[in-house]
């Protein structure tokens, strides 16, 4: 058994600081110290495998997994497809893409949500899938609504879906939010702005794509999601020290 | 301009934000959608070793537990084999290895039913003590946390550990132990996170 490719280390100009005081709840939430680096083991670098007996084919339709029989929910129909890569461009297959957003009035199926937007009788929120041999996804869904939240006295979120990655070993264990182009609200919001480089905020707005729409019925986003790519061996690795 | 390397930039990472159970446990944010929820059981009923139960919480600066925090869970059965194809010999069937539990919403703790793992090798392959790989996301957490579960009775593989060991400041590797007690005559471990403070767990970057 040959073991798997250690990663490529972080790039962590990219992500968000653990301390980021324009969003307040990461305050008391943030680790004062340095992470301490780890050389990839194995239990990094494996991680759980999904196969589609722990899934259902409508899982990825949230136009209807919750919805009373002959009825949608109501808001924007829309497809959010896109595919899951690495860092070296290639596909990462058979992973599980899972989802979660509010509803198309931005509220929160979740008992925990009382912004006074209506519940949607016929709206979960939630979907799931797993990516196909070319690293492909697709979710049909509602465009979800902008909420306030508290922060400051006056924050909203912009329209957003939250996406959660697996990819095939646990170091590369993701989550994160997929906004939508144009959206004015991204700009200010004190969560999308803890990420420091405008590159990697523009990566994760998803484009309006419309040839992959369906005529009068349905418009499309794309999103394409990049994990952390894997070392290949070009020569042996000989260790320090060793 | 030199040659372009055509690497692809890893995503950013977003909070899990305070409703990741709708995502990820919808029974917990209060509704039943899927035929089957993930993560729930670790083990399988068909694993060898010691059934353990693990419990703990999450505890922010100011110290409070975290009430909405999601973690998960990766580990090797108790021969040191991951449920992976490449993650050494096969495991028993069912055995998943990977598993995912919630914080409480009124109590803030957490609570797993698995088995004690084995010990596995690092890249050099020299022996690791037994131990979990845990991850952490919350509202307020930027970038999930990795951290290592390690175990109390096993103080001796602790001590050569070569992963604690890394750890220049000896006192903060106890932050990585789980501390063994029995209750109704069955093995409980305590794991305690602190995100921040005096005795703040260590976190890895993997």
């Amino acid at each position: 058994m040959t073991s798997p490719e250690q990663f490529y280390q972080r790039d962590w100009s990219i992500h968000p600081p653990a301390y980021s005081p324009g969003y307040k709840t990461s305050v008391a939430r943030s680790p004062s110290y340095s992470k301490i680096s780890l050389d990839n083991s194995v239990g990094e670098l494996t991680g759980p495998v999904f196969g589609h007996s722990d899934i259902d084919a409508g899982d990825n339709d949230l136009l209807t997994n919750f919805a009373q029989p002959g009825q949608s929910p109501i808001g924007e129909r829309i497809i959010l497809h896109g595919r899951v890569l690495d860092e070296n461009a290639r596909p990462v297959p058979n992973t599980l893409v899972e989802i979660w957003q509010a509803n198309a009035g931005g509220r929160y199926r979740h008992k925990k949500d009382t912004y006074l937007a209506p519940i949607d009788p016929n709206f979960g929120g939630c979907g799931r899938t797993i990516t196909d041999e070319t690293g492909a996804f697709a979710f049909r869904t509602v465009k979800p609504g902008a909420y306030p939240w508290r922060n400051f006295v006056n924050n909203w979120r912009p329209a957003h879906i939250h996406v959660s990655v697996f990819g095939s070993g646990f170091a590369q264990r993701l989550i994160t939010q997929c906004y939508f182009q144009g959206d004015p609200l991204i700009p200010i919001c004190p969560i999308v702005q803890t990420i420091p480089d405008p590159d990697a905020i523009e990566q994760l707005t998803a484009t309006l794509d419309l040839n992959a729409t369906i005529p009068l019925d349905t418009v499309a986003y794309k999103f394409d999601i990049v994990l952390r790519g894997r070392r290949s061996t070009l020569f042996e690795n000989r260790l320090e020290g060793n | 301009m030199p040659q372009s390397l055509h690497y692809l930039k890893e995503t950013a990472s977003q909070t899990a934000g305070p409703y990741v159970h709708i995502g990820l446990a919808p029974k917990a944010a209060g509704f039943d959608i899927y035929k089957r929820e993930l993560g729930w059981d670790i083990a399988g009923p068909n694993a060898k070793g010691e059934r353990i139960r693990i419990e703990g919480s999450v505890i922010d600066g100011m110290g409070a537990p975290i009430k909405d925090a999601l973690l998960e869970l990766w580990q090797a059965n108790s021969e040191g084999n991951y449920a992976h194809p490449q993650g050494g010999d096969p495991v028993e069937e069912g055995f998943r290895g990977w598993g995912r539990v919630i914080t409480d919403f009124t109590t803030g703790d957490w609570g797993v039913e698995t088995v004690k793992p084995g010990t596995t090798l690092d890249s050099r392959g020299r022996p690791q003590a037994p131990h979990i790989t845990l991850w952490l996301v919350a509202r307020g957490i930027n970038v999930g946390l990795n951290t290592r579960l390690y175990f109390s009775d096993e103080a001796e593989a602790n001590a050569a550990d070569p992963v604690l060991n890394m750890i220049e400041w000896e006192h903060r590797r106890a932050t990585l132990i789980a501390q063994r007690s029995q209750r109704d005559g069955k093995p409980v471990y305590r794991f305690d996170i602190r995100l921040q403070g005096e005795a703040e767990t260590v976190f890895f970057d993997i």
